[in-house]
């Protein structure tokens, strides 16, 4: 040490990250059961929203996954009632062909209703269908339809000329039919069961159904030919256009005559209303948050006054006001971003908990993660703005009187 | 560096370098002038005192519980600023330093001990020493480095680890002088350094606070003990907010003692 060394100026050093975190986690090192005390109310919060968009996100996944396996490029043609009579006017009996001839289609089924019953024997009374109806089926509708069999085969340009037939699941489970090979009763005479179809949301009408061969239909159920359905399937981006144009292709003089829907419209509609959450839930949340906040408010108030001396005595060794405040909102937003990390953590296992019990996919968007825990931030300098400017601005002597 | 070369540029290396015996005298450390410091309320707690304090030098202000040697102590210490009259500290005029500047002229020139000790609990002593160097922009690395060397200089050497629970109340004291010197400044500033420590731990501190000027550091101690204060070799007697006796007035012009007839 020499006679004073009189430097020209005066600079005060910055910190360094490490060093301000290094100050601003010594309070809660030496109390961490208020620091767990003071960051429950965020952690809970934020778990409530977390886990109140988690859930809904989760139950519109499942929906979006469902709609992605089944399509939504598969349209439904029916005809339409005639105005006089209110009867259905029958399609033409080669809309199937035409319908596949439209660009940008690629899967063509048809299905005829035949006014027969299905019943397991002769013995069980005619009047009793349980719901279900007989149709001819033509090859290409299972593809169309992107249906899986349960257990045994489909028709083909062989049994389809027999006395064979595919049966819906609902159509199965009504008959107590549970394997191929078993028969079944139609119009006089028994049919082999050759498969049972997998559900098919988009297409319950099939799933209620005994399916024959177009040929075995003709022949012997007295079927004439036209189709009463159509389901057709398009590349995703040709369904606009192809929809434009199916009508005119079945009935070209009249496609008012014809209908066309698309199945997955009401899924659709569900995943929409799945994905859209409570927006009370959400503002319960909320209010958790505000108070959780306010509590790490007060808990950093109570530490600058506990925290007098060691103020003044930063202040004694040359720390600036401005690295008194920044020691202190640093603290502020470690105390409510733990507490935002534990929300996020508790919301995600909520949720996952949830979906694991309900099928569903555990899926945790990441925008409220990322909100989340972006609002935790700014909980944190805004409760910890007012006491560190407190401590910044307290005397260093006050700070310092007698301990 | 060496202590004899008339124009230092380089300011710091070793803890403590002998003091540079000038020919001609140095700029003082500290240069008070009609300091008055009156609290609101209206109680004046230092009235017109003119102090100067020289490198190396080693004084005590001495006087009654309520004279004003604390309030004296902030002042000279940068912790607060005087009603009227002015303060220079390491040649710098303290009434035109913004904050930043003046915890930075704390930072590099000043240390202080207090009756209090101040030390954080719950960490060791090398990281309460360490602590001192915490504004001075060193790394962390150094800082641990120095801050052994300091406790090595005050007896310490063995207690790096332990924790302000586990010292007794000299040993607490002896880590807050060294938190103090740690940083090499130019003024060591000690508020009743023995107020809490029995006689032997008191009389051991004195005898740390002698050596330390031995090898260069200047000095002030505050004390209401008048054992402690003849002790040292020079001593600023203050009552009711004025210096009432220097003993060092004889060798300084510029020192105006009220108390003393012409
Ligand atoms: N912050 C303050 N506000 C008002 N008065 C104060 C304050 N600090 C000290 N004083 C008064 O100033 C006078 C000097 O106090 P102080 O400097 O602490 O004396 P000493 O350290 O010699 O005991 C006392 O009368 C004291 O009551
Ligand atoms: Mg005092």
């Amino acid at each position: 040490m020499t006679a004073h060394r009189q430097r020209p100026t005066l600079k005060a050093a910055r910190l360094t990250p490490r060093d301000i975190l290094h100050t601003g986690s010594a309070g809660m090192r030496s109390r961490p059961l208020r620091v767990v005390l003071s960051a429950l109310g965020i952690a809970i919060g934020i778990a409530t929203m977390i886990s109140v968009v988690g859930i809904s996100a989760s139950s519109k996944e499942k929906v979006l996954q469902e709609l992605d396996k089944l399509g939504t490029n598969m349209l439904k043609i029916t005809p339409g009632d005639d105005l006089l009579t209110g009867k259905k006017i029958p399609m033409a009996e080669d809309a199937v062909g035409r319908v596949a001839r439209i660009d940008g289609v690629e899967h063509v089924g048809g299905t005829g209703l035949l006014e027969h019953s299905v019943r397991r024997s002769e013995k069980i009374s005619e009047d009793i269908t349980g719901g279900i109806t007989v149709q001819a089926a033509t090859e290409g509708l299972l593809t169309t339809l992107r249906g899986q069999l349960r257990t045994g085969t489909w028709l083909n340009k062989a049994t389809g000329t027999y006395p064979a037939v595919v049966l819906g699941d609902v159509a199965a489970d009504r008959l107590g039919i549970s394997r191929p090979g078993q028969r079944v009763y139609i119009d006089g005479q028994y049919f082999t069961v050759l498969g049972i179809l997998d559900d098919l949301p988009l297409s319950p009408e099939i799933a209620r159904s005994a399916l024959v061969g177009w040929g075995i239909g003709k022949s012997m159920l007295g079927f004439d030919g036209h189709p009463t359905t159509l389901y057709e399937r398009s590349a995703d981006a040709e369904v606009g256009k192809v929809h434009s144009l199916v009508a005119r292709t079945v009935d070209p003089q009249t496609p008012r005559n014809v209908n066309v829907t698309d199945p997955s419209a009401g899924l659709q509609a569900k995943a929409a209303t799945e994905g859209a959450f409570s927006n009370l839930l959400l503002g319960l949340g909320g209010v958790a948050l505000l108070v959780g906040g306010v509590g790490v408010a007060n808990t950093m108030i109570i530490s600058v006054l506990e925290r007098r001396y060691e103020i003044g005595l930063r202040r004694s060794i040359g720390a600036t006001r401005g690295q008194i405040r920044g020691q202190f909102v640093t603290e502020s937003l470690l105390l409510s971003g733990l507490g935002g990390v534990a929300g996020i953590v508790l919301g995600a296992a909520a949720t996952g908990v949830y979906a694991t019990s309900s099928g569903l996919p555990w899926v945790v968007p990441l925008w409220a993660v990322g909100g989340g825990f972006g609002a935790t931030l700014v909980i944190g300098t805004v409760a910890g703005l007012y006491p560190a400017v407190r401590a910044s601005r307290l005397s260093p002597t006050l700070a310092l009187h007698a301990a | 560096m060496s202590g004899a070369s008339p124009h230092p540029r380089v300011a710091d290396s070793g803890p403590v370098a002998p003091a540079p015996v000038p020919d001609r005298a140095p700029a003082p450390v500290v240069e008070l002038a009609g300091v008055t410091k009156e609290y609101p309320g209206g109680v004046a707690a230092l009235r017109g005192v003119d102090l100067t304090i020289k490198a190396g030098e080693l004084l005590a202000i001495v006087g009654p519980s309520g004279s004003g040697k604390s309030t004296l102590l902030h002042i000279v210490g940068t912790l607060d600023r005087p009603t009227a009259g002015s303060v220079a500290i390491a040649g710098h005029d303290v009434g035109r330093l913004s904050d930043r500047k003046l915890s930075a002229l704390r930072a590099q020139h000043i240390g202080f001990v207090f009756q209090a000790f101040h030390l954080v609990p719950g960490i060791s002593a090398r990281d309460n020493v360490a602590e001192g160097l915490l504004y001075s922009g060193l790394s962390r690395a150094e800082r641990h480095r120095r801050a052994a060397r300091a406790l090595e200089r005050v007896g310490l050497g063995d207690r790096l680890k332990h924790r302000p629970h586990e010292l007794s109340g000299g040993q607490k004291q002896r880590v807050a002088i060294a938190r103090a010197v740690v940083g090499e400044p130019d003024l060591l500033l000690a508020d009743e350094p023995t107020g809490a420590l029995d006689t032997s731990s008191g009389k051991a501190v004195m005898q740390l606070i002698h050596d330390l000027n031995q090898e260069g550091a200047t000095i002030a101690v505050i004390t209401h003990d008048t054992e402690i204060a003849k002790m040292l070799p020079r001593q600023v007697r203050i009552r009711d907010g004025q210096v009432v006796q220097d003993s060092a007035a004889q060798g300084h012009v510029r020192t105006r003692i009220r108390g003393d007839a012409p």
